[in-house]
């Protein structure tokens, strides 16, 4: 199916099923443990063998010797194949350090070796055995060093003249931000088993995002025929893009399989989820905004440093900048600094919610000196139109509605304006608000669907990382065929299925079921011409047409049909800005002598097009607004900037939100739609929710304290020192 | 984890003995902190000797007035106690403070004393670290290093780890003793200052027990009057380590003792400082925390303690 103009009314404008509140039907297998995780599969193969990674401990240099001898003969051992062993393999696009093979060593805790054992515990006793003798290299490992002698990239637009606009601006800011690196530190950590025991055929069943992007990664870094490789990821314990991608786990496993012969499982120990697999990298970010007298933005220059291994692509921020708000002149630019961390790649909003965390504080810094209210001075500055290219329109875009919904129902006009200025007890109170803005992309997705008496089984490549996929996707195939949710039974995550989008950049959620909808069309057309019906309707397991109904369980005679397609997008999009929109509002108590901040409640209003379940997508929204509490307060890889590595790699030294953090939360869908996104004029919403949330956390701090943070995460050292004095 | 073998004693006079027998013998009680540690290496004892059965499960009333807490009583266990909660509330609130609900169900009152440091280079076998591996050296004095969690009064130029206790800070300023038996059946009762071992050039040692030495309770003194109070400033609301901690037991008539955790390695209290509680919060820190070598990172530890103190005395 072709998707090349914008939607029409159509069934899902009058739907049964789409849009309404339904409990996840994974729910009871998951709560009963009966969802089967990647390392907990022991069913799918016999004779499981347990694979241990051994990593290097130097950030930069060569192994000069490696000595597996006494972790070959441990007990338990089946097979060792260390990384001197073999030659490099081959890198995936997707993968700036390689896997394994080789002498070289380009980051901390990169696997050099995997045990094979009967047991995990035999296994990593005798992966402690292997001797490794390194020369190590001097390496690169401070951002905050490296930026101010690194000479920034051209930028990536220059529109206007931005250097006349500061000149004549009656107001302008100019400050420095950083944001810190951050871990997924999602709770599944990378795991895979693998049965590649004949080298021939090569079975995964992991815990991934994108299934047929991983296969394809698995067949260039083995040099392996694609059609041998099978995939399987049905349920994922969280991923927030550290799963987008082929990483140790499944080569390792695969590695072992081969050398012993058997299927070989491995799960990532938890400190590698830190150093060896990928992460947030943290950002230093010049911003200066112009504006005139009346508030009226007349330029924006943003230039962001990120860290990346060489020939990655860092954490860029700037591009929020290039379309949010009004303003005739803007220059941004992003310099990926080559330096010798561990790789940094995608995270939840990769780019977003680092620019944003900037912004977002800028613009609340600019309300002050203009003496504007920061709800105001936001809806002063709204666009309808791409400000780089005014000829291109936003396709739906309520962001003012949702600024001024938040600031009706947080009960915005009863703060107190005084930074500072409120007090209970030992604890400051303060408010504060940010906007949100996340890109809508969707991404060519397929589909089968297979009509057995009366029943619908999907199948689909498409992953549920945890966020309600199984769902969204059963709702939409039993609106399209007029069935009952029950009817409907969901298969995701096997390169047996059609290719999906997969779940990654929040496209996941529009185009899976968009595919699934073509899929569900072709179907239609199937019966319809069996029956010899013209257009008929599909309600309530019937097809009709006219005065004629046939019940769809008898459609087929007892055979099975099947149908299969895939939705591809039209490049009409580009002639749009196709985004979703938020406003953040949060209250915080920090306390006056010790400088913690604890959050008292939140309130997300968002503009996300249909909401396809509002309980999944609420879900989805809390979800980002944690996490985004965690990036405002917490949450921060800490790099030992001569040793090169980051030395908080655990969940007790890396902390993440827990419970008694997040107290109150709200979230409100504007109702909206946006027919230019899908047929169900849908658009994501799984990184909208962390867009601007932790620059809502500090904006409140500061209306709190009265202190301006603009370093993340704003732990309680970065205000002690400006707190009022106590006796 | 290496291979070890396992026995489970039956008393405490036989677990010490077996501890002084057994080449790498070591007590494991709730396993919370040496289960990790065996998992990653850095403890890798031979023999591990189960102390659950030895029967010291009891808080019994001493003839002074006080409370006798066995080494095997939970940490729940002891938070929830009724005399406890209504005597000694300053150590009730420092428990329940520590940990997670399930932690502080399987840990005792003898394995959190003896817990090791939370400093990250300890935790990661590829550091050196003069605590782990005596003469190492020590990564967390390293020029890039992180060191906003660590020690900034009674730590040395081997080591800055701190104690991770909030039970034992709570202990301090209780004038606790921890009572011992030894491989010969002797019996022990000492201070926390004499139990605890500053570093030094040593930070491998970490406290004064002797080889096989097993603790066997704490006792409590006599209440003392006042309000009790522990304030833990961390990152979070809730599971995580104190970046600063302050036990408080003060009297009507204004005096009363200041314990610190979170500083130093081991939970820090003078009493130079508890007698200068009537000046305030100022005047006990200036004696409490003389000579502290903060590093640049954690300097602001200083600032924090003084604080955090005048909020409890503000309360009042």
């Amino acid at each position: 199916m072709d998707f090349n103009q914008s939607t029409d009314d159509n069934l899902f404008d009058h739907a049964r099923i789409v849009g309404k509140p339904h409990a996840r039907i994974d729910g009871a297998l998951k709560v009963t443990g009966q969802a089967p995780y990647a390392y907990e599969r022991h069913d799918v193969a016999a004779h499981q063998l347990v694979g241990y990674p051994l990593c290097a401990t130097i950030a930069k240099g060569r192994i000069t010797h490696m000595d597996a001898t006494a972790a070959r003969a441990a007990p338990g051992v089946a097979a060792v194949v260390t990384t001197l062993d073999i030659e490099p393999l081959a890198q995936a696009k997707s993968n700036v350090a390689r896997l394994f093979g080789g002498d070289t060593v380009a980051h901390y805790h990169q696997a050099i070796a995997v045990v094979v054992a009967d047991t995990l515990e035999q296994a990593r006793s005798a992966a402690a055995l292997i001797e490794v003798r390194y020369q190590e290299e001097q390496g690169v490992f401070d951002l905050d060093a490296a930026w101010e002698q690194q000479t920034p990239d051209e930028p990536l637009s220059d529109v206007g003249d931005v250097d006349a606009a500061f000149k004549n601006a009656a107001v302008t800011l100019d400050e420095v931000y950083r944001t810190a690196s951050q871990s997924h530190a999602m709770m599944e950590p990378h795991a895979s088993i693998v049965d590649w025991s004949d080298g021939g055929q090569m079975t995964v069943w992991t815990s991934n995002q994108m299934i047929a992007w991983t296969r394809k990664a698995l067949a260039k870094t083995f040099a392996i025929d694609l059609e041998t490789i099978r995939l399987e990821s049905p349920y994922v314990g969280g991923g927030f893009g550290g799963k987008l991608w082929l990483r140790a786990d499944t080569v390792l496993a695969a590695l072992g399989s081969r050398a012993a012969g058997r299927p070989v499982k491995l799960a990532l120990p938890r400190p590698l989820v830190f150093n060896n697999a990928t992460h947030r990298s943290g950002t230093v970010q010049r911003l200066r905004i112009a504006a005139d007298a009346e508030g009226r933005i007349t330029a924006f220059d943003h230039s962001a440093f990120s860290h990346t291994l060489p020939g990655g692509s860092g954490e860029n921020p700037v591009n929020q900048t290039r379309a949010f708000y009004a303003g005739a002149s803007r220059r941004v630019a992003h310099t990926a600094i080559e330096m010798d961390l561990p790789e940094s790649a995608d995270m939840r909003a990769p780019g977003e919610a680092s620019g944003l965390a900037a912004l977002e504080i800028a613009m609340d810094e600019m309300a002050e000196k203009l003496g504007m209210d920061p709800v105001e001075f936001r809806i002063l500055n709204d666009t309808q139109v791409d400000p780089e290219d005014p000829n291109k329109p936003f396709s739906d875009r309520h962001y003012v509605e949702c600024l001024q919904k938040g600031a009706a129902d947080f009960g915005w006009e009863a703060r107190n304006r005084t930074p500072g200025g409120q007090r209970e007890g030992q604890w400051l109170i303060g408010q504060g608000m940010a906007g949100a803005y996340r890109g809508a992309p969707t991404m060519d997705s397929g589909a089968r669907v297979r009509l057995q008496a009366g029943r619908l089984v999907v199948e689909t490549d498409m992953t549920d990382i945890g966020t309600g996929s199984y769902t969204i996707i059963a709702q939409t195939a039993a609106e399209a065929m007029g069935l009952a949710l029950e009817d409907v039974e969901v298969r995701l995550g096997n390169s047996d299925y059609p290719v999906s989008s997969g779940s990654g950049g929040q496209f996941g959620a529009a185009s899976a079921t968009a595919g699934v909808y073509a899929a569900c069309l072709k179907l239609q057309e199937e019966i319809a011409q069996r029956l010899g019906m013209n257009s008929p309707r599909f309600e309530q397991g019937m097809v009709i047409a006219g005065t004629t109904e046939v019940a769809l369980a008898e459609v087929a005679d007892g055979e099975e049909l099947v149908a299969e397609d895939t939705i591809h997008f039209g490049d009409f999009k580009d002639t749009l800005q196709i985004g979703t929109f938020a406003a953040h509002f949060v209250e915080v108590a920090v306390h006056a002598h010790t400088g913690e901040t604890r959050v008292r409640r939140m309130l997300a209003v968002c503009d996300a097009g249909r909401i396809l379940n509002p309980v999944t997508a609420r879900s989805q929204v809390i979800g980002g607004m944690t996490m985004g509490v965690g990036a405002a307060l917490m949450e921060g890889l800490i790099p030992d900037v001569e040793r090169g590595f980051f030395v908080n790699h655990d969940l007790a030294s890396y902390e993440v939100a827990v419970h008694a953090d997040i107290p109150e939360q709200e979230v409100i869908f504007l109702d909206t739609t946006d027919a230019a996104s899908t047929p169900l004029k849908a658009k994501g919403v799984g990184e909208l929710g962390i867009c601007g949330v932790a620059a809502a956390v500090a904006n409140a701090i500061y209306n709190a304290t009265g202190i301006r943070v603009r370093d993340y995460p704003i732990t309680l050292d970065r205000l002690i020192d400006q707190l009022p004095k106590v006796s | 984890m290496r291979a070890f073998s396992y026995e489970r004693a039956a008393s405490p006079a036989d677990a010490a003995a077996r501890a002084a027998e057994v080449p790498g013998a070591k007590f494991i009680a709730g396993g919370t902190n040496l289960l990790d540690l065996m998992k990653h290496e850095i403890e890798t004892p031979l023999h591990l000797i189960d102390v659950r059965g030895t029967g010291l499960n009891d808080i019994t009333a001493t003839e002074e007035g006080g409370l006798r807490v066995g080494a095997m009583v939970s940490n729940s266990t002891l938070a929830a106690n009724p005399r406890v909660r209504e005597a000694y509330g300053v150590l009730s609130r420092a428990l329940v403070a520590g940990a997670s609900g399930q932690l502080r169900n399987k840990a005792t009152t003898g394995g959190n004393l003896l817990q090791r440091t939370r400093c990250p280079y300890f935790y990661d076998t590829a550091m050196p670290c003069n605590k782990r591996s005596p003469g190492a050296g020590c990564a967390a004095l390293g020029k890039g290093a992180t060191t906003r969690q660590l020690g900034v009064i009674g730590t040395s130029d081997a080591c800055i780890a701190t104690h991770p206790s909030d039970m034992a800070v709570a202990l301090q300023a209780l004038d606790a003793r921890v009572e011992t038996v030894t491989p010969e059946g002797e019996t022990r009762s000492l201070t926390l200052d004499a139990f605890y071992q500053l570093p030094g050039d040593t930070p491998d040692v970490e406290n004064t027990l002797a080889k096989g030495e097993m603790i066997t309770g704490v006792v409590l003194p006599a209440p003392v009057e006042g309000r009790h109070a522990y304030f833990k400033v961390r990152d979070r609301s809730s599971y995580a380590f104190a970046l600063v901690s302050v036990a408080l037991i003060h009297a009507p008539d204004g005096t009363g003792r200041v314990a610190l955790g979170g500083m130093a390695p081991r939970p820090w209290r003078r009493d130079a400082a508890d007698a200068a509680l009537p000046q305030g919060a100022a005047a006990v820190m200036a004696e409490l925390l003389d000579g502290a070598r903060p590093t640049e990172e954690n300097a602001y530890k200083l600032t924090l303690a003084e604080r955090t103190l005048a909020a409890l005395l503000a309360e009042e």
